[in-house]
């Protein structure tokens, strides 16, 4: 059988790499860190650690539905595409800086992408 | 199979069961929701073994030390007792020996048990009254002979407590305390790695124990304390920091005021951003953070992004109750 992804990119330790260099990007990224003003940093980690594994296609256990609950209150604070767009760029960039191949990139975003229409609750 | 053991209750777990599935199938209320490790929603601790590793992967160091784990995780090896995050603590009483003012608004309270009284400098234990109303508070001093444990109480305006604690609570009368929680303390690893504290009002309590600690297992990184609050007469112990630092040649001290008035010695303006400006760079610092919760939630993310690894910041903001 083939690897999945998540085995691909490098399980739980490149996920813990990718998440501390993906928030940094985020939290100085002045389009969306005030999404992130109130939050307290620990639980964000966490949050932005199952988000790179869900990416990655690894165990996870989101929903759809779940994707829309977690992002109703900062869609009625104005989140949109922009944001969304915003994310995705720092995904990339992420996983560029981690030197993953090009195709495991695209994989990665491809699912990221699938969820848009559920984080802006559309 | 093996036996977990709850509050004196047995419950079987099977070979190929996770503590979390096992303690589900018995109707024991655990929160819960990835099930893979990620969420940390079902960690509890064990009070009598070491869990599996495979159970603690992704945890705090400290809270590693204090064998906590992830129910969803973990495979058990051998029995096990647990502790529930929720079940009722256990209390013992102590004496108060020392009451006394340490600046306009904040006492040293020192309360002695017959025992030793095992606790990390740095953790909190919550403090009730006869009728049950009950405080957390941080311990200041490190685990010692005398079995004693240190608080710096500052009289909130309206506070309950704390208003009980100033002017009712004399040496002599015995208090009830619990068991000490909390993962904002010093483990004596890396020894070389910058410290930085940085604390507001009692915020001083954890991390002059947190210092204490550090000196007394030889740390030699350096170690940069930053004390803050608005008006001098709100600051203590500041004397005391000078001569700590002048006999540890790797302790910094710096008080800092953020009111109008700065008189020569401190430094001016709010201690996170003092502190940010002193140490431009973080990475590979460990950073412990105590007081105002807005000064420790904000001075969290600086940290992160200023270079320091989030395993590596401790943080203990002081919410306060209002009834």
């Amino acid at each position: 059988m083939s690897k999945t992804l998540y085995e691909r990119i490098g399980g739980e330790p490149a996920v813990d790499a990718a998440v501390t260099i993906f928030y940094r990007k985020v939290l100085t990224d002045q389009r969306v860190s005030h999404f992130f003003d109130n939050t307290d940093i620990d639980k964000q980690i966490a949050k932005q650690k199952a988000f790179f594994t869900m990416a990655f296609g690894g165990p996870n256990s989101y929903t759809g539905q779940d994707m829309r609950n977690a992002h109703a209150g900062m869609v009625r604070t104005g989140l949109n595409e922009e944001h969304f767009n915003a994310v995705m760029e720092h995904l990339g960039a992420t996983l560029t800086e981690l030197n993953v191949p090009g195709d495991l990139i695209a994989e990665a975003a491809a699912i990221a992408e699938s969820t848009r229409n559920d984080v802006l609750g559309r | 199979m093996y036996t977990l053991t709850i509050d004196q209750n047995d419950y079987p777990c099977q070979p190929d069961e996770t503590v979390l599935d096992a303690l589900l199938r018995e109707n024991i209320n655990l929160s819960f929701a990835c099930k893979k490790g990620t969420c940390h929603s079902c960690m509890v601790r064990s009070t009598d073994v070491t869990p599996p590793s495979s159970a603690q992967s992704g945890l705090k160091n400290t809270l590693i030390k204090q064998n906590y784990f992830l129910a969803c995780q973990c495979y058990p090896e051998q029995d096990m007792q647990i502790r529930l995050p929720d079940q009722s603590e256990f209390y013992r009483m102590g004496t108060v020996v020392v009451n006394k003012m340490l600046n306009r608004n904040t006492i040293l309270l020192i309360i002695a048990f017959e025992d030793a009284f095992e606790f990390n400098a740095g953790q909190f234990v919550n403090l009730q009254r006869s009728d049950g109303l009950t405080r957390s508070y941080s311990t200041a001093n490190i685990p010692e002979q005398s079995n004693t444990l240190e608080f710096h109480i500052r009289r909130l305006p309206g506070g309950i407590f704390s208003a009980w604690l100033h002017d009712e609570i004399n040496v002599g009368d015995s208090i009830a305390v619990s068991e000490p929680r909390g993962h904002c303390f010093y483990l004596p690893e890396r020894r070389e790695q910058g410290l930085l504290l940085v604390g507001t009002g009692t915020g001083l309590a954890p991390l002059a124990g947190i210092l204490t600690d550090a000196l007394a297992n030889g740390h030699t990184g350096p170690i940069h304390l930053f004390h803050g609050s608005r008006e001098v007469e709100d600051l203590y112990r500041i004397d005391e920091m000078h001569q700590l630092a002048e006999q540890h040649p790797n302790l910094h001290y710096t008080p800092c005021l953020s009111g109008s008035h700065v008189p020569e010695g401190f430094a001016a303006g709010r201690v996170n951003e003092i502190a940010l400006s002193d140490i431009p760079d973080l990475k590979d610092w460990r950073v412990f953070l105590c007081g105002h919760p807005e000064m420790v939630n904000q001075m969290k993310k600086q940290a992160f992004l200023k270079g320091a690894a989030i395993a590596d910041i401790y943080a203990d903001a002081f919410l306060i109750s209002v009834h």
